[in-house]
């Protein structure tokens, strides 16, 4: 005998047709869905107040600004709340990207040094960490690498105010009652500038912005960045070393064939998490350390968006640059996960 | 053959302590000539006769300072605004944490990605700033008028060190978990005594990360605080420094030391808290970056 459906099947014990019991739960289930999500919930109602105030903070300070996008998409009069405005459509978007004035100029600017910025930062100040971790892995002595890594990790704990300050006064320009910055003389006395420029300040010049940024950029996380791979490296089993010593590998060699091979996970994790940040430019040291002299070379998105929408009135348009640019850094950020969970199982989010 | 491969290791090794103490010595050295130079004399400083030792020592920068209610003022903002803010973040952090981990929690999924997605997108400057001035309003219709309280509240909150909470809560055994519920805990006893005891160590990383950022924080402080008397420490010494990057208002100086070294010693005063917890919070750093197990 066959069941005739889901719901009555055939009982082999009795002989008759029975309602099947599990579909009847499966039923039950589904008709009371949220009846049971209720029940569930106030079982456990501690579980689920103990989530509301970090909810609450996350949708009010997180979530609700995203609501102000929609400004993007009207045209701003601070005056009304964003819903009385009316819709303008896209045309904040096309000013910024296909516009003829000034605003477009400067937002392509901005776009590009975003991009720049974190480009340059790849290059320069991401194989620096690596490189310190290496060297970390040559001082046997407990002691002495703690001395190390306590002062070259110092840096990263200070605040941006702080580190902008301190390098705004070693690099400081010159006038008639006092001298140029400690670093500017150091550097007119190797021969990296010249005098005028050290006299005019380097702050000023927009031609050193890019490299005063990625300089300090290193000297603040280089040291504390390099933990990672420094944990990755301690983790090597010395026998690894041995037996490459005893196949008669120089220094170079194991580090080639031993120490390499066994970072290279973390490495490639790093780097793709780096190029998913590429777009992802800290707001607050440039805004420290640029000023009207420098917008050139260091006016970045953020800034542009600060400058015109906090500083200014042109709110929707300067919400709408920002929001582009970080749609696209959403994107690659999401995009170099995906990377990195194919590529070593090992996904960052 | 042996030798070869001892001098190989040899160099690499001189390599790495020579580096390795340059850069440890450029880390350093800011914070050396910052010290210097605040208690170094006016023309030394003026006029950059100072590498590395303090010259014609003099106090008076610090007493200037420490003579000066704006900055006692700052100060105790500073106090206040990481104080609370850190009592704030972690109390949210801890029970949301706590909630997340826990598997019979319904919509779990939903509730991480609702964290995890303000790491990817976030809304940018100006319509936060837009939604802060908005909450201000209506803290200040419900009839709080000290701005530091929004600035305690709605700032800081990164969702990443609530994963790194979560994460360490998901590590707790659930059998020791079961005993305290059969012995008769409750919910809150629960966290309070097995899980917190227990990620004793990532909670101390987590609040002192907390602590720190908000200790440094500035751009919000200075956006949301109207009252400049209300405004921290970190803001007081870029308002400082932008006073002083104006040449002629320095016309009148007539003090022993150089203006610099007010700015020098500005940024002392500031960073001494952090160098004295900084050997608390030096063991624990290798936790905090432990960004393998950042997982969903």
């Amino acid at each position: 005998m066959q069941n005739v459906s889901d719901y009555l099947i055939f009982d082999a014990e009795s002989g008759t047709y029975i309602e099947n019991p599990e579909q009847v739960v499966r039923d039950d289930v589904e008709k009371h869905y949220w009846l049971n999500v209720v029940r569930a919930i106030v079982k456990d109602w501690r579980l689920y107040l103990m989530l509301v105030p970090m909810l609450a903070v996350f949708l009010l300070w997180r979530y609700l600004p995203m609501y102000e996008l929609l400004g993007c998409f009207k045209v701003t009069d601070s005056v009304k709340p964003v819903a009385e405005q009316y819709y303008s459509g896209f045309s904040y978007f096309k000013t910024l990207i296909a516009g003829t004035g000034t605003l477009t100029t400067e937002f392509w600017r901005a776009f590009r040094n975003t991009f720049l910025l974190s480009f340059y930062g790849l290059c320069f100040g991401f194989p620096m960490p690596i490189i310190i971790a290496l060297f970390f892995n040559e001082i046997r002595s407990n002691v002495m690498r703690s001395i190390y890594q306590v002062i070259t990790y110092l840096p990263k704990f200070m605040s941006t105010v702080v580190m902008t300050s301190l390098v705004m006064m070693l690099v400081k320009q010159g006038s008639l009652t006092s001298g140029t910055g400690i670093i500017s003389q150091l550097l007119v006395k190797i021969g990296a500038i010249t005098e005028e420029a050290a006299y005019s300040g380097l702050m000023n010049n927009p031609s050193f912005f890019r490299a005063i940024y990625q300089i300090s950029g290193i000297w603040e996380t280089a040291g504390y960045d390099s933990i990672v791979f420094f944990a990755a490296i301690i983790a090597i089993s010395p026998t690894s070393y041995e037996a490459a010593q005893i196949d008669g590998a120089g220094k170079l060699a194991q580090m080639k064939y031993v120490v390499l091979p066994s970072i290279l996970s973390t490495i490639v994790i790093m780097l793709i998490t780096r190029i998913g940040s590429l777009l992802n430019v800290g707001y607050e040291k440039v805004l420290l350390l640029y000023n009207t002299n420098t917008y050139v070379t260091a006016d970045v998105v953020s800034t542009f968006s600060q400058r015109y929408g906090i500083g200014g009135t042109m709110t929707g348009l300067a919400a709408a640059a920002e929001m582009m640019n970080n749609v696209i850094g959403m994107l690659l950020v999401i995009g170099a996960n995906t990377i990195a969970r194919k590529a070593s199982d090992v996904s960052l989010y | 053959m042996k030798r070869r491969l001892e001098i190989s290791e040899l160099i690499f090794k001189i390599i790495s302590y020579t580096l390795l103490t340059i850069f440890a010595i450029c880390c350093l050295y800011p914070f050396l000539y910052t010290i210097s130079a605040s208690i170094s004399g006016r023309e030394v400083v003026d006029y950059n006769r100072l590498v590395l030792f303090p010259k014609d020592i003099q106090f008076d920068a610090f007493k200037g300072m420490f003579g000066n209610n704006m900055f006692w003022n700052a100060y105790t903002n500073t106090l206040f605004l990481t104080f609370y803010g850190t009592i704030w973040e972690v109390f949210l952090s801890v029970l949301g944490a706590y909630a997340l981990s826990k598997k019979r929690l319904l919509f779990r999924k939903g509730f991480n990605f609702f964290l995890v997605f303000t790491m990817w997108f976030s809304a940018g400057l100006v319509p936060q700033y837009l939604n802060y001035i908005a909450t201000k309003k209506v803290f200040n219709a419900v009839g709080i008028m000290d701005d530091k309280w929004l600035v305690v509240i709605a700032m800081g909150m990164a969702a990443m060190n609530i994963i790194l909470l979560r994460n360490s809560f998901e590590g707790v055994p659930s059998e020791i978990e079961e005993a305290a519920i059969i012995d008769g805990a409750t919910e809150m006893q629960v966290l309070w005594r097995v899980y917190l005891p227990m990620s004793k160590s990532i909670l101390a990383t987590v609040s002192l990360f907390f602590a720190i950022s908000r200790w440094n924080g500035y751009f919000w402080a200075r956006q949301m605080i109207s009252n400049g008397n209300e405004q921290p420490l970190m803001v007081y010494i870029r308002l400082r420094l932008e006073q002083y990057t104006d040449p002629d208002q320095m016309a009148g100086w007539d003090y022993p030391y150089s203006s610099d070294s007010v700015i020098y010693s500005l940024i002392i005063c500031s960073i001494v808290p952090i160098l004295i917890i900084y050997p608390f919070i030096q063991k624990y750093f290798a936790k905090g970056v432990n960004v393998g197990g950042v997982k969903e």
